[in-house]
Protein backbone atom coordinates (compact mmCIF):
# COMPACT_ATOMS: atom_id res chain seq x y z
CA UNK A 1 0.00 0.00 0.00
CA UNK A 2 1.04 3.22 -0.84
CA UNK A 3 1.93 5.98 1.44
CA UNK A 4 0.63 9.40 0.76
CA UNK A 5 2.68 11.62 -0.76
CA UNK A 6 4.02 15.02 0.65
CA UNK A 7 1.13 18.12 0.23
CA UNK A 8 -1.79 16.11 -1.02
CA UNK A 9 -3.89 18.02 0.08
CA UNK A 10 -6.94 17.58 -1.96
CA UNK A 11 -7.71 13.64 -1.52
CA UNK A 12 -11.43 12.47 -0.07
CA UNK A 13 -11.50 10.45 2.84
CA UNK A 14 -12.71 7.57 1.01
CA UNK A 15 -9.76 7.30 -1.05
CA UNK A 16 -7.81 6.45 2.56
CA UNK A 17 -7.11 4.24 4.87
CA UNK A 18 -5.86 4.98 8.52
CA UNK A 19 -4.09 1.53 9.89
CA UNK A 20 -5.54 0.74 13.05
CA UNK A 21 -2.48 -0.26 14.84
CA UNK A 22 -0.28 3.47 14.46
CA UNK A 23 -2.61 5.57 12.53
CA UNK A 24 -0.41 5.90 9.27
CA UNK A 25 -2.66 7.04 6.63
CA UNK A 26 -2.28 5.35 3.76
CA UNK A 27 -4.07 5.36 0.18
CA UNK A 28 -6.17 3.23 -0.79
CA UNK A 29 -5.49 0.18 -3.94
CA UNK A 30 -7.45 -2.15 -5.09
CA UNK A 31 -5.96 -6.04 -4.48
CA UNK A 32 -5.19 -8.74 -7.02
CA UNK A 33 -6.84 -12.00 -6.01
CA UNK A 34 -5.41 -12.95 -2.46
CA UNK A 35 -3.31 -9.77 -1.83
CA UNK A 36 -3.03 -8.31 1.66
CA UNK A 37 -2.12 -4.60 2.52
CA UNK A 38 0.06 -4.22 4.75
CA UNK A 39 0.97 -1.32 7.21
CA UNK A 40 4.06 0.33 5.68
CA UNK A 41 5.19 1.43 9.01
CA UNK A 42 4.11 -1.10 11.71
CA UNK A 43 3.44 -4.17 9.39
CA UNK A 44 -0.09 -4.54 10.63
CA UNK A 45 -2.72 -6.15 7.82
CA UNK A 46 -4.63 -3.07 6.58
CA UNK A 47 -6.96 -4.44 3.96
CA UNK A 48 -7.73 -8.10 2.54
CA UNK A 49 -9.06 -9.06 -0.85
CA UNK A 50 -12.04 -9.86 -0.94
CA UNK A 51 -11.88 -13.75 -1.61
CA UNK A 52 -15.60 -14.55 -0.82
CA UNK A 53 -18.81 -12.98 -2.40
CA UNK A 54 -21.45 -12.32 0.09
CA UNK A 55 -23.52 -15.03 -1.48
CA UNK A 56 -20.79 -17.41 0.04
CA UNK A 57 -19.91 -15.55 3.16
CA UNK A 58 -24.32 -16.16 3.64
CA UNK A 59 -24.01 -19.88 2.99
CA UNK A 60 -20.94 -20.75 5.43
CA UNK A 61 -22.76 -18.65 7.85
CA UNK A 62 -26.05 -20.91 7.63
CA UNK A 63 -23.92 -23.57 7.76
CA UNK A 64 -22.36 -22.31 11.03
CA UNK A 65 -25.81 -21.75 12.58
CA UNK A 66 -26.92 -25.55 11.57
CA UNK A 67 -23.51 -27.16 13.25
CA UNK A 68 -24.09 -24.92 16.20
CA UNK A 69 -27.64 -25.96 16.93
CA UNK A 70 -26.62 -29.57 15.91
CA UNK A 71 -23.36 -29.11 18.40
CA UNK A 72 -25.79 -28.10 21.10
CA UNK A 73 -28.11 -30.79 21.01
CA UNK A 74 -26.01 -33.91 21.03
CA UNK A 75 -24.54 -35.14 24.07
CA UNK A 76 -20.39 -34.08 24.20
CA UNK A 77 -18.93 -36.82 25.58
CA UNK A 78 -20.41 -40.28 27.63
CA UNK A 79 -18.94 -40.99 31.15
CA UNK A 80 -19.25 -44.72 32.57
CA UNK A 81 -18.01 -45.77 35.69
CA UNK A 82 -18.90 -49.08 37.52
CA UNK A 83 -21.28 -49.90 34.42
CA UNK A 84 -22.94 -46.69 34.68
CA UNK A 85 -22.87 -44.26 31.82
CA UNK A 86 -23.80 -41.01 31.39
CA UNK A 87 -24.08 -38.60 28.70
CA UNK A 88 -24.26 -35.07 29.40
CA UNK A 89 -24.87 -31.94 26.57
CA UNK A 90 -23.45 -28.80 26.58
CA UNK A 91 -25.66 -27.16 28.15
CA UNK A 92 -26.62 -29.91 30.95
CA UNK A 93 -22.74 -29.21 31.66
CA UNK A 94 -23.16 -25.64 32.15
CA UNK A 95 -26.55 -25.74 34.26
CA UNK A 96 -24.66 -27.75 36.30
CA UNK A 97 -21.70 -25.99 36.86
CA UNK A 98 -24.19 -23.13 37.93
CA UNK A 99 -25.86 -25.48 40.46
CA UNK A 100 -22.28 -26.56 41.74
CA UNK A 101 -21.46 -23.26 43.18
CA UNK A 102 -19.33 -22.43 40.35
CA UNK A 103 -21.53 -19.51 39.25
CA UNK A 104 -18.33 -17.55 37.80
CA UNK A 105 -17.23 -20.46 35.34
CA UNK A 106 -20.99 -21.18 34.49
CA UNK A 107 -20.83 -17.53 33.53
CA UNK A 108 -17.75 -17.37 31.49
CA UNK A 109 -18.73 -20.65 29.51
CA UNK A 110 -22.10 -19.27 28.93
CA UNK A 111 -20.92 -16.07 27.55
CA UNK A 112 -18.13 -17.56 25.30
CA UNK A 113 -19.62 -20.53 24.26
CA UNK A 114 -23.44 -19.90 23.89
CA UNK A 115 -24.15 -16.65 23.71
CA UNK A 116 -21.51 -14.91 21.55
CA UNK A 117 -20.86 -17.26 19.16
CA UNK A 118 -25.01 -17.51 18.33
CA UNK A 119 -25.22 -13.49 18.93
CA UNK A 120 -22.21 -13.03 16.37
CA UNK A 121 -24.09 -16.05 13.82
CA UNK A 122 -27.36 -14.57 13.73
CA UNK A 123 -26.19 -11.17 13.59
CA UNK A 124 -23.45 -12.25 10.97
CA UNK A 125 -26.83 -13.89 8.83
CA UNK A 126 -28.88 -10.99 9.58
CA UNK A 127 -26.29 -8.38 7.78
CA UNK A 128 -25.41 -10.39 5.20
CA UNK A 129 -29.26 -11.03 3.90
CA UNK A 130 -29.96 -7.82 3.06
CA UNK A 131 -26.12 -7.28 1.99
CA UNK A 132 -26.60 -9.90 -0.51
CA UNK A 133 -28.67 -6.65 -2.51
CA UNK A 134 -26.58 -3.76 -1.41
CA UNK A 135 -29.12 -2.50 1.51
CA UNK A 136 -28.10 -2.23 5.09
CA UNK A 137 -30.18 -4.59 7.21
CA UNK A 138 -32.49 -2.99 9.99
CA UNK A 139 -30.36 -2.23 13.24
CA UNK A 140 -27.14 -2.44 10.83
CA UNK A 141 -24.92 0.47 12.66
CA UNK A 142 -25.46 -1.09 16.09
CA UNK A 143 -24.87 -4.38 15.04
CA UNK A 144 -21.77 -3.58 13.06
CA UNK A 145 -20.78 -1.94 16.24
CA UNK A 146 -21.76 -4.59 18.98
CA UNK A 147 -19.83 -7.36 16.55
CA UNK A 148 -16.76 -5.27 16.98
CA UNK A 149 -17.17 -5.15 20.50
CA UNK A 150 -17.75 -9.34 20.72
CA UNK A 151 -14.90 -10.42 18.70
CA UNK A 152 -12.20 -11.09 20.83
CA UNK A 153 -14.49 -13.01 23.44
CA UNK A 154 -16.36 -15.75 20.90
CA UNK A 155 -13.77 -18.97 22.27
CA UNK A 156 -15.35 -21.93 20.81
CA UNK A 157 -11.95 -23.30 19.33
CA UNK A 158 -10.47 -22.72 23.04
CA UNK A 159 -13.65 -24.72 24.61
CA UNK A 160 -12.90 -27.76 21.52
CA UNK A 161 -9.05 -28.14 22.76
CA UNK A 162 -10.46 -28.01 26.66
CA UNK A 163 -12.22 -30.75 26.05
CA UNK A 164 -9.95 -32.84 24.13
CA UNK A 165 -7.57 -32.55 27.53
CA UNK A 166 -10.37 -33.01 30.02
CA UNK A 167 -11.29 -35.82 28.14
CA UNK A 168 -7.33 -37.10 28.39
CA UNK A 169 -7.83 -36.29 32.28
CA UNK A 170 -11.09 -38.13 32.62
CA UNK A 171 -9.93 -41.37 31.07
CA UNK A 172 -7.51 -41.61 33.81
CA UNK A 173 -10.68 -42.65 36.29
CA UNK A 174 -13.25 -43.69 34.52
CA UNK A 175 -14.24 -44.37 30.58
CA UNK A 176 -14.73 -41.46 28.04
CA UNK A 177 -16.43 -41.53 24.95
CA UNK A 178 -16.37 -38.30 22.91
CA UNK A 179 -19.81 -38.02 21.52
CA UNK A 180 -21.14 -36.27 18.35
CA UNK A 181 -21.22 -32.75 19.93
CA UNK A 182 -17.97 -32.61 20.27
CA UNK A 183 -17.23 -33.09 16.94
CA UNK A 184 -19.94 -30.58 15.76
CA UNK A 185 -18.34 -28.27 18.05
CA UNK A 186 -14.91 -28.94 16.53
CA UNK A 187 -16.55 -28.06 13.02
CA UNK A 188 -17.72 -25.07 14.12
CA UNK A 189 -14.49 -24.06 15.64
CA UNK A 190 -13.63 -24.42 11.79
CA UNK A 191 -16.08 -22.08 10.03
CA UNK A 192 -16.11 -19.46 12.98
CA UNK A 193 -11.94 -19.24 11.96
CA UNK A 194 -12.68 -19.00 8.37
CA UNK A 195 -14.99 -15.82 8.58
CA UNK A 196 -12.96 -14.35 11.50
CA UNK A 197 -10.43 -13.43 8.90
CA UNK A 198 -13.53 -11.91 6.55
CA UNK A 199 -12.78 -8.41 6.85
CA UNK A 200 -16.48 -7.27 7.70
CA UNK A 201 -15.73 -3.85 7.26
CA UNK A 202 -16.37 -4.16 3.92
CA UNK A 203 -20.08 -3.85 4.42
CA UNK A 204 -20.04 -0.63 5.07
CA UNK A 205 -18.37 0.25 1.99
CA UNK A 206 -20.86 -2.18 -0.01
CA UNK A 207 -24.37 -1.78 1.17
CA UNK A 208 -26.18 1.60 1.64
CA UNK A 209 -28.74 2.99 3.73
CA UNK A 210 -32.53 2.38 2.04
CA UNK A 211 -34.35 5.17 0.43
CA UNK A 212 -37.45 4.94 2.45
CA UNK B 1 5.89 15.80 7.66
CA UNK B 2 7.42 12.28 7.29
CA UNK B 3 6.71 10.33 4.34
CA UNK B 4 4.55 7.80 6.07
CA UNK B 5 1.94 11.13 7.45
CA UNK B 6 -0.26 10.21 10.65
CA UNK B 7 -4.04 10.66 10.89
CA UNK B 8 -3.37 13.98 13.06
CA UNK B 9 -0.76 15.08 10.72
CA UNK B 10 -3.10 15.09 7.66
CA UNK B 11 -6.42 16.75 9.96
CA UNK B 12 -7.67 13.30 9.83
CA UNK B 13 -9.01 10.93 12.41
CA UNK B 14 -9.76 7.34 11.60
CA UNK B 15 -13.13 5.51 13.89
CA UNK B 16 -11.63 2.90 15.82
CA UNK B 17 -14.61 0.86 15.34
CA UNK B 18 -15.53 1.30 11.86
CA UNK B 19 -12.49 2.45 10.44
CA UNK B 20 -14.50 5.77 8.79
CA UNK B 21 -11.89 8.25 7.59
CA UNK B 22 -13.23 11.84 9.40
CA UNK B 23 -11.51 15.31 8.49
CA UNK B 24 -11.26 16.84 11.82
CA UNK B 25 -8.52 19.38 12.52
CA UNK B 26 -7.81 20.21 15.88
CA UNK B 27 -7.56 18.65 19.65
CA UNK B 28 -8.26 14.98 20.78
CA UNK B 29 -11.84 14.64 18.85
CA UNK B 30 -13.09 13.82 22.28
CA UNK B 31 -16.60 14.47 22.49
CA UNK B 32 -17.47 13.57 18.31
CA UNK B 33 -19.43 10.80 17.45
CA UNK B 34 -18.32 8.61 14.00
CA UNK B 35 -20.73 10.08 11.22
CA UNK B 36 -21.09 6.58 9.82
CA UNK B 37 -21.43 4.43 12.90
CA UNK B 38 -21.86 6.54 15.97
CA UNK B 39 -19.09 5.64 17.96
CA UNK B 40 -17.31 8.78 20.30
CA UNK B 41 -14.40 9.09 17.62
CA UNK B 42 -10.78 9.53 19.68
CA UNK B 43 -7.38 9.85 18.42
CA UNK B 44 -6.23 7.52 20.94
CA UNK B 45 -7.93 5.06 23.20
CA UNK B 46 -8.69 7.09 26.51
CA UNK B 47 -6.91 7.25 29.51
CA UNK B 48 -5.18 4.33 27.91
CA UNK B 49 -1.73 3.91 30.53
CA UNK B 50 -4.12 4.47 33.63
CA UNK B 51 -6.38 1.75 32.28
CA UNK B 52 -4.69 -0.91 31.29
CA UNK B 53 -1.84 -0.85 34.41
CA UNK B 54 -5.13 -0.48 36.61
CA UNK B 55 -6.20 -4.21 35.08
CA UNK B 56 -3.02 -5.30 34.26
CA UNK B 57 -2.07 -5.08 38.02
CA UNK B 58 -5.62 -5.98 39.46
CA UNK B 59 -4.72 -9.34 37.09
CA UNK B 60 -1.21 -9.52 38.28
CA UNK B 61 -2.91 -9.95 41.79
CA UNK B 62 -5.60 -12.40 40.87
CA UNK B 63 -2.63 -14.26 39.08
CA UNK B 64 -0.92 -15.30 42.60
CA UNK B 65 -3.32 -17.05 44.37
CA UNK B 66 -4.71 -18.78 40.76
CA UNK B 67 -0.85 -20.43 41.01
CA UNK B 68 -0.94 -20.51 44.47
CA UNK B 69 -4.25 -21.93 45.64
CA UNK B 70 -4.89 -25.59 43.93
CA UNK B 71 -7.52 -25.32 41.18
CA UNK B 72 -9.33 -29.12 41.25
CA UNK B 73 -9.72 -31.47 43.28
CA UNK B 74 -9.52 -35.29 42.06
CA UNK B 75 -10.91 -38.27 44.26
CA UNK B 76 -10.30 -41.97 43.42
CA UNK B 77 -10.21 -45.17 45.55
CA UNK B 78 -9.68 -42.93 48.82
CA UNK B 79 -7.13 -40.65 47.37
CA UNK B 80 -8.01 -37.54 47.58
CA UNK B 81 -5.23 -35.09 45.48
CA UNK B 82 -4.92 -31.29 44.87
CA UNK B 83 -3.85 -30.00 41.93
CA UNK B 84 -2.45 -26.32 41.16
CA UNK B 85 -2.26 -25.51 37.85
CA UNK B 86 1.54 -26.50 37.65
CA UNK B 87 0.71 -30.02 39.16
CA UNK B 88 -1.67 -30.54 36.52
CA UNK B 89 0.46 -30.18 33.76
CA UNK B 90 2.79 -32.92 35.59
CA UNK B 91 0.04 -34.90 36.15
CA UNK B 92 -0.85 -34.55 32.53
CA UNK B 93 2.68 -34.69 31.73
CA UNK B 94 3.18 -38.65 33.71
CA UNK B 95 -0.46 -40.26 33.36
CA UNK B 96 -1.74 -39.07 30.02
CA UNK B 97 0.24 -37.22 27.40
CA UNK B 98 3.16 -35.22 27.11
CA UNK B 99 1.91 -33.17 23.91
CA UNK B 100 -1.21 -32.55 25.84
CA UNK B 101 0.70 -31.25 28.62
CA UNK B 102 2.73 -28.90 27.01
CA UNK B 103 -0.26 -27.14 25.25
CA UNK B 104 -1.34 -26.89 28.46
CA UNK B 105 1.52 -25.12 29.83
CA UNK B 106 2.02 -22.87 27.33
CA UNK B 107 -2.10 -21.81 27.45
CA UNK B 108 -1.37 -21.42 31.56
CA UNK B 109 1.82 -20.51 32.32
CA UNK B 110 3.68 -19.28 29.06
CA UNK B 111 1.26 -17.06 27.59
CA UNK B 112 -0.17 -15.53 31.22
CA UNK B 113 3.56 -14.58 31.88
CA UNK B 114 4.22 -13.40 27.93
CA UNK B 115 1.11 -11.23 28.19
CA UNK B 116 1.79 -9.51 31.80
CA UNK B 117 5.94 -9.15 30.46
CA UNK B 118 4.74 -7.81 26.96
CA UNK B 119 1.83 -5.61 28.20
CA UNK B 120 4.27 -4.18 31.21
CA UNK B 121 7.34 -3.35 28.85
CA UNK B 122 4.84 -1.91 26.05
CA UNK B 123 3.43 0.51 29.27
CA UNK B 124 6.91 1.53 30.41
CA UNK B 125 8.54 2.32 27.04
CA UNK B 126 5.50 3.81 25.44
CA UNK B 127 5.29 6.40 28.08
CA UNK B 128 9.18 7.37 28.20
CA UNK B 129 8.28 7.61 23.96
CA UNK B 130 10.78 5.53 23.25
CA UNK B 131 11.67 5.09 19.67
CA UNK B 132 13.69 1.03 20.32
CA UNK B 133 12.30 -1.69 18.15
CA UNK B 134 9.25 0.16 17.72
CA UNK B 135 8.19 -2.35 14.57
CA UNK B 136 8.93 -5.47 16.95
CA UNK B 137 6.92 -3.80 20.11
CA UNK B 138 3.92 -3.30 17.19
CA UNK B 139 4.23 -6.85 16.64
CA UNK B 140 4.54 -7.71 20.24
CA UNK B 141 1.09 -6.56 20.80
CA UNK B 142 -0.42 -8.09 18.29
CA UNK B 143 1.17 -11.38 19.28
CA UNK B 144 -1.06 -10.53 22.55
CA UNK B 145 -4.36 -9.56 21.00
CA UNK B 146 -3.60 -12.98 19.37
CA UNK B 147 -3.04 -15.45 21.61
CA UNK B 148 -4.53 -13.93 24.93
CA UNK B 149 -7.92 -15.85 25.12
CA UNK B 150 -6.10 -19.30 24.54
CA UNK B 151 -5.17 -19.14 28.21
CA UNK B 152 -8.69 -19.84 28.87
CA UNK B 153 -8.03 -23.52 28.55
CA UNK B 154 -7.49 -24.40 32.03
CA UNK B 155 -10.52 -22.69 32.97
CA UNK B 156 -12.73 -24.85 30.51
CA UNK B 157 -10.89 -28.14 31.66
CA UNK B 158 -11.53 -27.81 34.94
CA UNK B 159 -15.39 -26.60 34.63
CA UNK B 160 -15.82 -29.71 31.95
CA UNK B 161 -14.20 -31.90 34.22
CA UNK B 162 -16.14 -30.66 37.22
CA UNK B 163 -19.49 -30.45 35.59
CA UNK B 164 -19.07 -33.91 33.82
CA UNK B 165 -18.75 -35.65 36.32
CA UNK B 166 -20.76 -34.21 38.41
CA UNK B 167 -23.46 -35.27 35.85
CA UNK B 168 -22.99 -38.70 37.15
CA UNK B 169 -23.36 -38.20 40.86
CA UNK B 170 -19.46 -40.01 41.36
CA UNK B 171 -18.33 -36.46 43.05
CA UNK B 172 -14.75 -37.56 41.65
CA UNK B 173 -14.01 -33.94 40.78
CA UNK B 174 -14.49 -30.41 42.67
CA UNK B 175 -12.98 -27.14 41.75
CA UNK B 176 -11.18 -25.58 43.97
CA UNK B 177 -11.11 -21.66 44.41
CA UNK B 178 -7.69 -21.38 42.46
CA UNK B 179 -9.72 -22.00 39.24
CA UNK B 180 -11.95 -18.61 39.94
CA UNK B 181 -8.79 -16.16 40.47
CA UNK B 182 -7.58 -17.88 36.99
CA UNK B 183 -10.67 -16.87 35.14
CA UNK B 184 -10.36 -13.58 36.34
CA UNK B 185 -6.83 -13.40 36.00
CA UNK B 186 -7.50 -13.96 31.98
CA UNK B 187 -10.52 -11.81 32.08
CA UNK B 188 -8.83 -9.16 33.03
CA UNK B 189 -5.59 -9.27 31.06
CA UNK B 190 -7.83 -9.34 28.17
CA UNK B 191 -9.66 -6.35 29.18
CA UNK B 192 -5.64 -4.61 29.88
CA UNK B 193 -4.53 -5.69 26.25
CA UNK B 194 -7.77 -3.80 24.92
CA UNK B 195 -7.34 -0.57 26.64
CA UNK B 196 -3.87 -0.57 25.36
CA UNK B 197 -3.69 1.71 22.66
CA UNK B 198 -0.82 0.64 20.07
CA UNK B 199 -0.79 3.77 18.40
CA UNK B 200 0.82 4.83 21.57
CA UNK B 201 4.25 3.24 20.57
CA UNK B 202 4.53 5.40 17.51
CA UNK B 203 3.91 8.79 19.54
CA UNK B 204 6.43 10.59 20.94
CA UNK B 205 9.49 11.91 19.27
CA UNK B 206 9.99 11.98 15.59
CA UNK B 207 10.71 8.12 14.22
CA UNK B 208 13.75 8.39 12.58
CA UNK B 209 14.95 4.73 12.84
CA UNK B 210 13.37 3.70 9.17
ZN1 LIG C 1 0.29 0.67 10.95
ZN1 LIG D 1 -17.20 4.62 13.00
Amino acid sequence: MDAIPEGCADISPSTLLICEQCDTVHRRRSLARGEVAQCARCGAVLERHHGMRIDTLLALVLAALVVFVQATLWPIVTLGLNGQQVAATLWDVIRMMWLDHSQVVAVIAAGTLYVFPLAKILSLGWLLLYARSGRRAPGFRRLMVAMHHLGPWTMSEVFVLGALVSIVKAHLYFDVIPNPGIYFYAALMFLITLFAGVDLARLWDETREDEA
Amino acid sequence: MSTLPRAAELGLIGCHVCGQVCRFAGGDGDGLACPRCGSALHRRKPASYARTWALLIAAFLMYIPANVLPIMRTASLGDVDDNTILSGVVELWVKGSPSLAVIVFCASIVVPMLKFLALGTLLVSCRRGSGWARRQRAQLYRLVELIGYWSMLDVFVVALLTALVRFGLFSLVEPLPGVVFFGLTVVLTMFASMCFDPRLIWDGQDDSDD
